[in-house]
């Protein structure tokens, strides 16, 4: 594995002097986890380029910048900053944090049912509970990757959501993640930890949102973990700064007859990594990973995604898309395994990919590993261009060059966006797409 | 599923398992400078080559063997290793000049084998070049294909006869420090094929040859040159066995051909090397290069492999598509059964203009087999036009095998058009039985099964082959029903 570098040492002092500080400090079982992943951290370093999983992504520009943990200094945003980004209708428990705070101020938390809880993980971490230590980390184990373990390590804030078996969280949560103007320079790592018990139902909504043109670091870890019958929807939205850094880590866990949908929404951001896995642990389990990546000028974008069947019957269901322009790199890769005992396993996974500049790249690859016969699974990946004949169709009937060209990419990218069950998110994201999309009429053909 | 059945189809023995006893001309086991100069004196080399040797020799002692593969085996001890075996027939001052000479036990191998190397006997249309351990014993129909220019001989015959194209050549599809295998094959190899058809001719019959490992404690690394000039067309076919032992044996070869402008190489391989037994004792451990560049426009390299023996294989035949409007193909069956590991694949790099690819591979994976697919799809910068269509399907029996699925794409043109797709699929119960229902035992229901599972591999060989790859998946398959 890797020597201890500079960046390491650096992340080790930053730990080292924030120690006593860190939410939940005070609290053994939070301290010594932190302790213990960092002690991993350590031992694990940055992905290197032999690093089959970081092959097509370099790490050396976060490497290169020692990130400062988050000060607490104001931030000077307001309500109305926000206001374009929040969605008031349907009514969502919101909270706020900026440059890697809770801000309550900003956030709203509508009733709750009994037993329900929805709190800033500072918070939780702080009063030490119980019934999150029995979940943070477990999903997300920090022994695993090193981003998972340096996230335990110094995480400052993040939610906690909890449903009892049989309750239900009427209203979608929404997470909303903000980078001031005065976050330059500094990493983030966020922890979010959503436990759905029998029966219960959660939907999430993460976004991610940076202002201002700072260069700052987020590095998010969400675990997920619904019980038998259970059912958690996420909604990630990426809209990072452009200089913008930012690894994120989904884990998810499902019991017998549970569902979970992802949808991953990258936008934005200099470098992204996602890596969205879920294991699917007993019968009958759904899930169902929807992804749309859209790259441009030098933009670097890579997704990898896991889906571990571990148990007969279950289920999964995989679209993700990438729309490459500009100097932009995608990378995909999927890869579903099939354990010995998940007979009967359905799964079906598809990337596709649209390569519209002569500098773009993009390195797709889908992975099966099966170890069981009765099972049925797929995987496709595709690489290709706009529709020639589609776009003589549209040209015919009197659309521009670039308006046949948008609408088109436009009809690519919907078939995500379609999936997107609340209508104002789904709303959004289309005008956020018709706004990436290339506005002049001198693009290249 | 029903496993007494299966269990019994999986179950043939390995046929071409036998071994002749036949004195040996060998070098000491080991690899130093000195036993490559042995190999080369005994072949009576020109300087070239010993040079291009210890050349190779040196960059293989930087490396270190690879272990990305997902395969599982123990390091290999290259200094216990006998790197040149001949038959001592072959290594006396009187050397068979013909076939009337060569020793009749080898003849009696091969015939053994089904490879009558007598002409008369021989199929009509083949011609064959039988390597036996480090040697190459007979070669047919050289005369025959010489009258229209075409070379055909075994590799050491090509160092004497026409070092000028063995010079050209030999090294830049497959460079000495392409690879750690490479690199050992290209320090000590043997012997092996050599073919160059001329400009515009299109070679009468298959050329084929018959690779026999014989000796114990000897690895084979054989290296294979097939050069298509302008316009020319060749279909070539090769062979693999060797004896039953419970040590695994080392082949490490090396694969080159080079397609000029409008020409055609079709390369179809059956490979049979001794997998081992059932608890996985033995084998050969098959770690191979094969390589072809369609350096001219208009060329086309079409690969077909059905892989049923080996204990281990890591093998990925590919295509530089250099050429503009060059076509690369490959189809693949991969079958592990027992403790049979494979990790097999292909790699097709698009750098010409209006480049296309295939590629289709089927894994059959039974008991304890482990069979991956590991490809790559590369299309440069300026490659325009590009065009790939990879399908790879698995089929498994039983749940303690596995196969796997590594496709890797890398597209940096944006008028690329790649499409990957796989599936997986079992023999279903219900078709067990409405083929019983038929008549038809379970031991030919799973072949019959399986053959149409890897049809459309096997409808790219050559006729004689494809009966010959059918009978040995319904061998190499025996008692993996369960």
């Amino acid at each position: 594995m890797a020597e201890t570098t500079e960046p390491v040492s650096h992340y080790q002092q930053l730990y080292h002097d924030a120690e006593s500080t860190l939410p939940g400090a005070g609290i053994d079982w939070v301290a010594e986890r932190r302790r213990a992943a960092m002690a991993r951290f350590a031992a694990l370093g940055f992905p290197g380029a032999r690093n089959e999983e970081w092959k097509y992504t370099s790490l050396r520009p976060i490497e290169k910048r020692d990130f400062a943990l988050p000060k607490r200094a104001g931030h000077g945003l307001g309500a109305p900053d926000l206001a374009p980004y929040l969605f008031d209708e349907p009514a969502t428990h919101r909270l706020v944090f900026v440059d890697g705070a809770f801000d309550a101020d900003l956030s709203r938390i509508g009733q709750l049912p009994e037993g329900v809880t929805v709190q800033p993980l500072s918070t939780a971490l702080e009063a030490g509970m119980e019934s999150l230590a029995g979940h943070l980390g477990r999903y997300a184990d920090p022994e695993g990757t090193p981003f998972v373990a340096l996230n335990t390590a110094l995480m400052s804030d993040g939610v906690f959501l909890h449903v009892p078996a049989g309750s239900t969280l009427e209203w979608p949560v929404h997470l909303l993640f903000v980078a001031s103007e005065a976050i330059d320079g500094i990493g983030v790592h966020y922890r979010n930890v959503f436990v759905a018990g029998e029966g219960a139902r959660i939907t999430a909504i993460e976004s991610f949102l940076g202002l201002g043109e700072a260069t700052y670091w987020t590095n998010a870890v969400t675990e997920a973990s619904a019980a038998q019958g259970a059912e958690i929807e996420v909604y990630k939205l990426q809209e990072e700064a452009p200089s913008a850094y930012h690894l994120a880590t989904f884990e998810g866990y499902q019991g017998a007859d549970s569902s979970v949908t992802h949808h991953n929404i990258s936008l934005d951001g200099r470098l992204v990594r996602n890596d969205v896995n879920t294991a699917l642990d007993a019968e009958g389990a759904y899930v169902s990973l929807n992804g749309l990546y859209l790259g441009d000028v030098r933009q670097h974008v890579d997704n990898h995604t896991r889906i571990e069947h571990l148990q007969p019957g279950c289920v999964s269901r995989e679209l993700y898309k990438g729309i490459l322009d500009g100097r932009s790199r995608g990378v995909f890769n999927g890869k579903v395994v099939v354990q010995p005992q998940a007979q009967q396993t359905d799964s079906d996974q598809q990337n596709r990919n649209l390569l519209l500049s002569r500098g773009a790249e993009v390195d797709p690859k889908p992975e099966l590993e099966i170890f069981a016969d009765d099972v049925s699974a797929t995987h496709g990946a595709t690489v290709g261009q706009l529709d020639e004949d589609a776009l003589f169709f549209l040209r015919s009937r009197g659309l521009s060059q670039h308006q046949a060209r948008n609408l088109l990419i436009f009809g690519f990218a919907n078939e995500i966006i379609e999936a997107v069950k609340i209508e104002p998110i789904r709303a959004r994201l289309e005008d956020r797409l018709v706004q990436r999309l290339p506005q002049s009429e001198t693009e290249e053909d | 599923m029903a496993s007494s059945q299966l269990e019994e189809v999986l179950n043939k023995g390995y046929e071409p398992g036998f071994y002749t006893d036949i004195e040996a001309d060998a070098v000491p086991p080991g690899l130093n400078e000195d036993i490559i100069r042995m190999i080369s004196e005994k072949k009576e080399e020109p300087e070239f080559m010993l040079e291009w040797r210890l050349k190779a020799y040196r960059q293989w002692k930087e490396m270190t063997e690879p272990r990305w593969a997902n395969i599982r085996h123990p390091y290999i001890d290259f200094q216990d290793i006998v790197y040149y075996s001949a038959p001592k027939s072959f290594s006396d001052e009187d050397r068979p000049e013909s076939l009337d000479e060569v020793d009749p036990k080898l003849l009696e191998t091969y015939e053994k084998l089904g490879i009558p190397l007598e002409e008369q006997k021989a199929l009509a249309g083949v011609a064959v070049d039988a390597v036996f351990d480090s040697v190459s014993v007979a070669t047919t129909y050289k005369e025959k294909l010489a009258e229209q220019g075409i070379i055909f001989c075994s590799f050491s015959e090509a160092v004497h006869e026409c070092p000028e194209l063995v010079e050209k050549y030999l090294g830049t599809v497959v460079p000495p420090g392409d690879n750690f295998f490479a690199s050992l094959n290209s320090a000590v190899f043997s012997d092996g094929s050599f073919v160059y058809v001329p400009k515009g001719v299109k070679c009468p019959m298959e050329l084929s040859t018959y690779f026999r490992i014989n000796a114990a404690d000897t690895g084979q690394f054989e290296r294979t040159l097939i050069i298509a000039d302008e316009g020319a067309q060749v279909s070539y076919l090769e062979g693999c066995t060797a004896p039953a032992r419970s040590e695994n044996q080392l082949h490490a070869a090396v694969v080159e051909l080079v397609a000029e402008e409008g020409a055609e190489i079709r390369y179809s391989t059956v490979q049979n090397w001794y997998p081992g037994d059932e608890d996985g004792r033995g084998g050969i451990y098959n770690l191979v290069t094969k390589r072809g560049e369609c350096r001219g426009n208009d060329s086309k390299i079409s690969w077909t492999q059905v892989e049923t023996g080996s204990a281990i294989t890591m093998k990925y035949p590919s295509v530089v598509l250099r050429g503009d409007r060059s076509v690369g193909e490959f189809y693949s069956v991969a079958v592990t059964n027992n403790y049979q590991q494979a990790d097999t694949g292909t790699k097709m790099t698009h750098l010409g203009r209006d480049t296309k690819s295939t590629i289709i591979s089927k894994g059959v994976s039974a008991r304890y087999g482990q069979n991956s697919y590991r490809g790559l799809v590369q299309v440069g910068k300026n490659a325009e036009n590009a065009r790939n269509y990879t399908q790879c399907d698995s089929m498994l029996m039983g749940d303690t095998c596995g196969a796997h699925t590594f496709p890797y794409i890398e597209a940096k043109n944006p008028t690329a058009q790649l499409e990957h797709e796989a599936s997986t699929a079992k023999i279903g119960e219900d078709q067990l039985f409405y083929l019983a229902q038929r008549g038809i035992n379970p031991e030919d229901a799973v072949s019959m099964i399986v053959s149409g599972f890897c049809k459309e591999v096997f409808q790219e060989l050559p006729m004689e082959f494809a009966v010959e790859a059918q009978n040995l998946l319904g061998v190499s398959l025996e008692g993996s029903v369960g």
